[in-house]
């Protein structure tokens, strides 16, 4: 292989990494937002199925990608609703709360999608303004002949769908509301301490409503990526563990914003070199098994967690309902 | 609200669980009605379906008996306070550890494979619950996010067996050769025409007797041995058991091995008993919907079995269905166990205030 090919092949492992990347974002940043106001959501898988959904049958109905992706974002807060009820309101378990969420969620979409559709629990394949199609940045093809930067504006900076910038925005606006805001730093405060922000007299419950609710914007993000931006409709089960892989960006994130865009691009790009060498014999060493890259997210988290490299801790009252004293 | 919800026994452990799943059947209603399908006839063809003939009946009690082991295992952690999400994992690393006997030691006869492979699924599950449990108890991570990964670890491990290591040769599905008929475990009209009896032929097979034997076991070990005081010790307060000089770091230990070891045997129903050989994703979902039936169940084997039969109705019933309504789809039943584990777990108590509340005003009237 030339320089010029190998060059090529990598950036379209990194153009390919940065798209996969875009639901791990928003679910990651989802769950960031929830466990960082002390509600544990294992649940992000659930939401972004019935997100995806949802937004697939709402811009197959209307053909408006927009509509589809308010559609989805709507679905994932109501199931976001359910958790935080039985989270706060009820004091239930948070992590049987989210496997139910993850069950209901596999089960109605599967269910209403095949009853609907009649393909199998597929959606009708959506096509033009139904999806979120790339935005090609001024003077992208121009350019993209140029050696070296003109292919990194062509495919890493432009042709991306809105929702792939939305995502770069929503790890911005976390980082910068958690860190700098007063909202931001009493969402920190009561998953910590709880008992301390209620002393100051501010609700334990809005906020951690609040941070679930946020929470659930966001996987409507994600889950309308997948359907509208990276497919063409909803499939089957089409999360495919995405939302786990989120929770374990997240706890390589050590739960802050920008370390979790980084830990989702890596998972991203991880995803990306497994799909590019099926199949590829590799000088030398002969084939690299595939799964063996699957595997790294899940075999580093579990590695990471129990503090070989580093140490990870979650917020203090995490998985903790709180109760007031009277 | 912050007082635990006080209610006479036999209330807690039969009326509640009961009101959850009606609670859960009325919504899993209300959804059959919403894609234009008459939910009192659906259950009519389910019960129909699950119970209506002995072949039925036969499939019933072959889906119970995985959901007998996974409920178990889910059900035993319970009691020493842990959540053992890992089930599915464990389930399909045991059907590697059967299959791995299966496939060296086939030739063998029956009394040797047989137990030697049992054994080999129980040993797989154990170690694969054993591991989260293990870097819980020394290195302080949480066992439920480490079982939740070692789910997908398990996934891709066995995927990669079954393509490059152990799979057929020249088959295209990933999956390994069939077993020698000594590596199968008997059906169960197989083994009662021996003695004369004649059942209807389904794949219920000798594993149900063991998911029996193994809720015997679980009973008198949670309840009648020193071991199982220790583990509800742990399980009700980790700072009382702290005093008596329980170890509660043995006990996570040993009691994540024997939930690992049930979650396993699922792979003895599956492997050994229907498919006779490794395949992917056998354990397709069975791990989740024991918590369902543990959460049924009040984590208690009398309440499991029913539970798992409830289950195990669902499941052969869904599939009659399907056949009859077209619309609704198995899928159906994953939608129900979400729904079971959310009236009979995390919203518990919005069951069970009402009822305390209906229980003391009938006290109040009746002193």
């Amino acid at each position: 292989m030339s320089g010029m090919e190998i060059y090529a092949t990598l950036i379209a492992i990194l153009e390919s990494g940065l798209r996969l990347c875009v639901p791990l974002v928003f679910a990651c940043l989802a769950g960031l937002w929830s466990e960082r106001s002390g509600v544990v959501d294992i649940g992000l898988e659930g939401k972004m199925l019935v997100a995806a959904f949802a937004s697939a049958a709402a811009a197959g109905a209307t053909n408006s990608a927009l509509i589809g992706l308010g559609a989805g974002i709507i679905a994932s807060i109501g199931f976001a609703l359910i958790h935080g009820f039985a989270a706060i309101s009820q004091r239930g378990i948070q992590i049987v709360s989210g496997v139910a969420i993850n069950m209901l969620a596999a089960g109605l979409t599967a269910l209403v999608g095949n009853a609907w559709y009649n393909q199998g629990g597929r959606t009708t394949p959506l096509e033009g303004n139904a999806r979120f199609q790339p935005l090609v940045w001024p003077g992208a093809e121009a350019i993209d002949q140029t050696p070296i930067i003109g292919p990194i504006y062509a495919h890493l900076i432009s042709g991306h769908s809105a929702l792939a910038y939305c995502a770069l925005a929503a790890t911005i606006l976390s980082g910068f509301v958690l860190r700098r805001t007063r909202f931001g730093l009493r969402i920190r405060a009561v998953g910590e301490n709880p008992a301390a922000v209620d002393t100051a007299g501010v609700s334990v419950t809005r906020l951690r409503y609040s941070a679930v609710i946020i929470a659930g914007v966001l996987c409507g993000f994600a889950g309308s990526y997948l359907a509208l931006g990276q497919a063409a409709g909803f499939l089957t089960n089409m999360t495919a563990g995405k939302g786990f892989i989120a929770l374990a960006a997240l706890i390589f994130a050590k739960w802050r914003a920008w370390p979790a865009l980084w830990a989702c691009f890596v998972f991203g790009l991880l995803d990306a070199v497994a799909i590019r060498l099926q199949g590829v014999m590799v000088p030398g060493i002969g084939q690299i098994p595939v799964q063996a890259i699957q595997a790294l997210p899940y075999l580093m988290t579990v590695i990471l967690l129990a503090g070989f490299i580093g140490k990870a801790i979650p917020p203090k009252a995490s998985g903790l309902p709180y109760v007031k004293e009277r | 609200m912050s007082t635990p919800i006080e209610l006479p026994k036999w209330a807690d452990v039969s009326l509640v669980p009961i009101l959850a799943v009606i609670v859960a059947f009325l919504v899993a209603g209300l959804v059959v009605l919403g894609i234009g399908e008459n939910p009192v006839k659906a259950t009519v063809l389910l019960i129909q379906g699950a119970l209506g003939s002995g072949e039925g009946i036969g499939y019933t009690l072959y889906y119970a008996t995985n959901f007998i082991f996974t409920g178990l295992a889910v059900a035993i952690a319970f009691h020493a306070g842990l959540f053992n999400i890992g089930g599915e994992g464990q389930a399909t690393m045991g059907g590697l550890g059967a299959a791995l006997i299966c496939l060296n030691l086939d030739f063998l006869p029956w009394y040797i494979v047989l137990p030697l492979a049992i054994l080999g699924a129980m040993a797989m599950g154990a170690l694969w619950a054993f591991i989260p449990g293990y870097l819980q108890v020394k290195r302080g991570s949480h066992v439920v996010i480490t079982a939740i990964m070692f789910n997908f670890l398990a996934a891709t491990l066995v995927v990669y067996l079954l393509v490059n290591v152990i799979g057929k040769p020249g088959s295209m599905s990933p999956e390994t050769r069939v077993f020698a008929a000594s590596a199968h475990l008997p059906y169960m009209h197989e083994a009662l025409a021996y003695f004369g009896i004649k059942i209807p032929k389904s794949p219920l097979n000798f594993s149900f007797v063991l998911a029996l034997l193994a809720s015997a076991f679980v009973w008198i070990t949670v309840w009648h041995t020193k071991l199982g005081y220790a583990i509800r010790t742990v399980g009700h307060s980790p700072t009382a058991a702290t005093y008596a000089g329980i170890s509660i770091g043995r006990i996570t230990l040993i009691t994540m091995a024997m939930s690992g070891a049930l979650a396993g045997m699922l792979a003895v129903n599956e492997i050994l008993g229907v498919q006779g050989r490794l395949l992917l994703e056998f354990s397709s979902g069975y791990g989740f919907i024991g918590i369902a039936v543990a959460l049924m169940g009040r984590a208690h084997p009398v309440g499991i079995i029913l539970a798992s039969i409830l289950f195990g109705m669902l499941y052969q019933g869904g599939t009659e269905l399907s056949f009859e309504m077209p619309r609704v789809t198995r899928d159906m039943i994953v939608a129900i166990s979400g729904l079971v584990i959310l009236f009979a777990g995390a919203l518990d108590g919005l069951i069970r205030r009402p009822v305390a509340g209906v229980f003391a005003r009938f006290l109040k009237s009746g002193a």
